[in-house]
């Protein structure tokens, strides 16, 4: 078996054991790297040198004594939209081209601290904002499971990394389905957490309201390891909260029994894939062949989350993203005539289209006259879908659906019709839109053997109960694996 | 025959919360300092940085809203001003416009006609900006966010005023009841109190306003009453030619005593506030109210009631000393020292401020210390020192806060009390005015004065006054 | 239904979000918003009326910092990434005309 069919946790014990070193993890994936990378794009900073010299520290410092924590060892990749110290930080976009963060973002420091090691910087929509990674400054990333089809996004070079092996696991982050759609599409295991769960200092801002940092893994019990160690009440970041609960791996039990599980009929209507509705179905099938209680059931307003998103999402953007003007870090256009030309130059130039598509949809829905209508039109909405899941969470202690209408799109098909991209996220806003967790889980390949993700999405602060689903579904089945991922 | 005009005036005054830290991170707030040196992530705009809440920003805030007699809005919220400006780092601003934490206030001011009541709409809390320095030659300007992030609240009248007069007024009674809070120093050349004037003028006996504008820039009270007196004549002359007035923001030129337009456009003034995404609402409890209003410190009219009861001071000494915080707490202080309220007092409101006005300092900005203060009038009240000399160590003390007791003796400016010494004095004085002496014998009193002067000069001006007095008249 | 987004309004929200389009953008941009607008109109729909809007999921409140210093000289961090700088200070075009 080679080093790179461990898992991160496998891993982490392989090396305690004194069976493997965090040099040798890190040269398979630099070698699995140099061998895929050129085809796949997965990363937008790799710095081989670097990783190794990251590796060799760590491992002196596990041989003293010094890092012994659960992911001691282990590489990492991290989405290039969560600060690092020192390492160029880009958010796939022109305008941070060359941007070097003075500090690491919070969930990178626990992390650290747990002792995994930093690989390098994930490929990802720009700032985001889109469903397929096509969107960055620095090329498309392929799905390593065919490189003709996109590997969802935003968080698509995660997603890919681990997929293909180029790393043990990844960070992505999550604002209407960026961790659970390109985990779908990709094979992997997902997770997004209760909102306020991982701190948000350092993640560079899209819809603040929003986001929440998750991990991408291998497996499910990867997933709530890594969850585990990346969650914290942070002080510096206001919307972090209080937490016991955090030890999310006694949650990995192969038990269901009694566990009350929804399907939203709302979910296995118009648009959904029938390959996708019946390897989803299926997998229900499962869950309530181990004991769970499964029904469908009518969760209403799931059409109105995508306006409300896009509203919400698109005004805290224009003014998160207002701070990239070419003054205090970042591009500065080359020529300019006085200072609104500078801003104007170096704000065209530095973002691409969809950034400011959504810039512009925004700023208009902010102005002058139209707040009432569209802003808190759109707060409104959200209030009543956090109703509805109130509501479904009284009688299920999980809710089961897609992660996505299909599975990943060709390359170059997505971004011509955006509405249209924008209802691929329908199974995923919601649940940004209300706070909730949600974990994606690989459940088999649809014909031209792409693959298929089911999600599970708990209420706020009950990771456990999504957890122990997948993790008792997980059980029930072989996985297929992913042909570019072997060594 | 020319047509009556009434001035209509409303003021935004900005005022600078006297905390440690900024607003959303724990920089200092130390006036000064290197460009740049009290900067952080969070106050200038660092991707991935968040802003976490002042406490004692709240408290202040709501203090301030107590001491004027405002509504505190017990859930109030932070939203998002979005314009971008270089002295912004992030392009927005984190104020709040839908639930400001203090709303429907009141302050009394004094007129020529008697009380007149300045309605308060709101006060809330903000981040202040950057430093813009200018470098035309060059054609740059050089960003400093020193002041970036710092607290500040924004207090919005009523347009209730209707003078120059008036907003000094109504200024001078914030900045009293601010500086008693301790909330902040307002000083206006600093920049830690800051007025913006929204002016219109409309006929005498009209019910509507006129278009206003809002005029910035304005650092002094000086500048302020000019500025109206300016902008007033600017409007009315407006009117008269048949023109109209614009709704804009105008900037005051103290210097040309003119103001000019704002306006470019580039500045839309569409400032797009949305909720602030990244701090959670602020729930004040009666509980933490009923503590913020037990802190209230004593004001004007109970400290004054009490000098006069406590101290026995006369009311016309206890008001002037309480007008101000700083010469309130300086006589408290300095009597606190010597146990003589009289004499604080008289040296506060003689000395004290005939130097404040030949020097025009303000009292925010008095450096002495009571405890000078305090050992000077013992100095004085001993027979230590003469009247005279006490003044002149006064003077000293007020421009450099010196000691004076060592400063009397390294300067030998202890009164001569050695009758001996006062003696021989006289006595070659008296050798050397003959013709004085002569004077005084033929009945001229006034030589004797004379005589006394000439020993005092002889002896530096130590001399004790009255046995001078004595030793003379026994000699001649 | 239909929304129309004018060429005023795409130049107006344009110097809102300082960002200067082509006209070939324009035209695009105009495009974009008129079919996002009427998407989003599809929120009219929904009754709210009662419904207080919901900008935190949580009712977490009274998250304070307490007023102690604890950052010390921060500009050579600050300044780090700045396209142009001079005396520890950031360059912009000059801000006030001559």
């Amino acid at each position: 078996m080679s080093i790179l069919d461990m898992t991160a946790v496998g891993l982490a014990k392989a090396i305690r054991a004194g069976e493997a070193t965090a040099v040798e993890a890190m040269e398979a994936v630099i070698a699995q790297i140099e061998k895929t990378e050129k085809e796949l794009n997965c990363y937008v900073t790799f710095d081989k040198e670097a990783a190794l010299e990251r590796a060799r520290e760590a491992q002196k410092k596990i041989e003293a004594g010094e890092l012994t924590g659960p992911l001691a060892g282990v590489p990492v990749s991290i989405k290039d939209n969560m600060c690092t110290e020192g390492i160029k930080t880009t958010c796939s976009s022109k305008i941070l081209e060359n941007f070097v963060p003075t500090f690491s973002s919070e969930a990178v420091k626990n992390l650290e601290k747990a002792g995994a090691v930093l690989i390098g910087k994930t490929n990802m929509d720009e700032f985001a904002m889109g469903s397929t990674t096509e969107t960055s400054a620095y090329g498309a990333t392929k799905n390593p499971w065919n490189t003709a089809h996109v590997p969802g996004g935003s968080s698509g070079g995660a997603a890919a990394s681990v997929a293909a092996s180029e790393c043990f696991f990844a960070l992505g982050s999550d604002t209407g389905g960026s961790i659970r759609q390109p985990a779908s599409y990709c094979g992997v295991v997902g997770m997004k957490p209760t909102y306020g769960t991982v701190s948000r200092y350092g993640l560079i801002a899209y819809g603040s309201s929003l986001d929440q940092i998750g991990p991408l893994a291998k497996d499910v019990t990867d997933c709530a390891t890594i969850l585990e160690v990346i969650s914290s009440y942070d002080k510096k970041d206001s919307t972090s909260v209080k937490r016991e609960d955090t030890n999310f791996t006694e949650a990995l039990v192969d038990d269901v029994a009694g566990m009350k599980i929804g399907i939203p009929r709302d979910y296995l209507g118009e648009g959904l894939d029938e390959e996708v509705k019946n390897a989803i179905l299926a997998a229900a099938k499962k869950l309530e062949e181990k004991g769970a209680i499964v029904e469908e059931f009518d969760l209403s307003l799931v059409e109105y989350a995508i306006p409300a998103y896009y509203v919400i999402a698109s005004a805290e953007a224009s003014s998160n993203l207002a701070r990239f003007d070419g003054v205090k870090y970042g591009y500065r256009t080359k020529e300019y005539e006085g200072l609104h030309n500078m801003y104007k130059k170096t704000r065209s130039e530095g973002f691409g289209a969809e950034v400011k598509r959504r810039i512009m949809l925004g700023s208009f829905v902010l102005s002058s006259g139209y707040y009432d209508a569209y802003y808190l039109k759109a707060l409104r909405t959200k209030a009543l879908i956090k109703q509805a899941f109130d509501r479904a969470f009284e009688k299920y202690d999980v809710i089961l659906g897609p992660a996505a209408p299909t599975t990943a799109p060709e390359l170059g098909k997505s971004l011509s019709d955006p509405i249209k991209m924008y209802l691929g996220d329908i199974y995923t806003i919601s649940v940004n839109l209300a706070g909730l967790p949600g974990i994606t889980v690989p459940c088999g390949v649809d014909q031209s053997g792409l693959p298929i993700g089911l999600q599970l999405i708990g209420d706020c602060f009950k990771e456990k109960n999504i957890i122990r689903a997948a993790y008792a579904y997980e059980q029930s089945r072989e996985f297929e694996k992913c042909p570019l991922g072997e060594a | 025959m020319s047509k009556q005009y009434e001035t209509v005036i409303g003021l935004e005054v900005h005022v600078e919360l006297a905390t440690k830290t900024k607003i959303f991170c724990s920089c200092s707030t130390a006036f000064g300092g290197a460009p740049n040196t009290h900067t952080c992530p969070v106050c200038t705009g660092m991707p991935g940085s968040l802003p976490v809440l002042n406490k004692k920003v709240v408290e202040y805030a709501a203090a301030v809203g107590l001491a004027t007699n405002c509504t505190i809005t017990q859930n109030c919220k932070f939203d998002r001003k979005n314009y971008f400006y270089p002295d912004n780092p992030q392009n927005y601003q984190i104020s709040q416009l839908y639930l400001p934490i203090c709303r429907n206030g009141s302050v009394e001011i004094e007129t020529e006609e008697g009380k007149k009541t300045i309605g308060i709409h709101e006060i809330h809390m903000e981040e202040d900006a950057g430093k813009l320095v200018h470098d035309e030659w060059e054609g740059v300007s050089l960003v400093d966010y020193n002041r970036s992030g710092v607290p500040l609240i924004e207090i919005v009248s009523e347009p209730d005023m209707r003078s120059a007069e008036e907003v000094i007024a109504y200024l001078e009674k914030l900045r009293m009841l601010i500086q008693y809070l301790g909330a902040s120093d307002c000083k206006l050349q600093e920049g830690s109190m800051r007025a913006d004037v929204n002016l219109s003028v409309r006929e005498v006996g009209a019910t509507e306003f006129g278009t206003r504008t809002e005029m910035k820039n304005l650092n002094s009270f000086k500048a302020i009453a000019r500025a109206i007196e300016g902008e007033r004549a600017r409007q009315i002359d407006l009117i008269e030619s048949g023109e109209k007035v614009v709704q804009e923001t105008r900037r005051w030129d103290d210097t040309k005593e003119y103001s000019y337009a704002m306006r470019s456009k580039e500045d839309a003034q569409d400032y797009r506030y949305f909720p602030e995404p990244d701090l959670v609402p602020i729930v004040i409890s009666d509980e933490w109210l009923d503590e913020i209003r037990a802190a209230q410190p004593e004001f004007r009219d109970e400290k004054k009631a009490r000098y006069q009861k406590e101290y026995d001071l006369p009311e016309y000494d206890a008001d002037i000393i309480t007008g101000h915080k700083k010469l309130a707490d300086l006589f408290e202080a300095t009597t606190a020292l010597c146990k003589k309220p009289k004499k604080v007092s008289n040296w506060l409101m003689g000395e004290t401020m005939r130097l404040m006005k030949e020097q025009s300092v303000e009292p925010e900005d008095l450096k002495f210390s009571p405890g000078n203060l305090a050992k000077l009038i013992e100095l004085a009240d001993a027979g230590t020192i003469n009247g005279n000399v006490a003044k002149e160590v006064f003077e000293k003390i007020f421009a450099e806060d010196i000691d004076p007791d060592q400063y009397v003796e390294e300067h030998g400016l202890k009164t001569v009390n050695d009758e001996g010494a006062l003696r021989s004095t006289i006595e070659q004085v008296i050798r050397d005015n003959p013709q004085s002496v002569d004077d005084y014998h033929n009945g001229k009193e006034k030589a004797i004065g004379f005589l006394v002067g000439q020993t005092m000069k002889a002896m530096k001006g130590k001399a004790n006054p009255a046995m001078v007095n004595q030793i003379l008249k026994e000699l001649l | 239904m239909a929304n129309t987004i004018s060429d005023e309004t795409i130049e107006y929200v344009g110097i809102l979000a300082k960002l200067e389009l082509s006209d070939e953008e324009k035209e695009n941009a105009k495009k974009d918003m008129e079919s996002m607008l009427d998407y989003i109109d599809k929120l009219n729909e929904l009754d709210t009326t009662g419904v207080e809007p919901m900008s935190h999921v949580f009712p977490v409140q009274n998250v304070f910092r307490e007023d102690v210093v604890e950052n010390g000289d921060g500009s050579s961090a600050t300044l780090a990434n700045a396209p142009e700088s001079r005396d520890n200070a950031f360059v912009v075009p000059v801000t006030v005309e001559a």
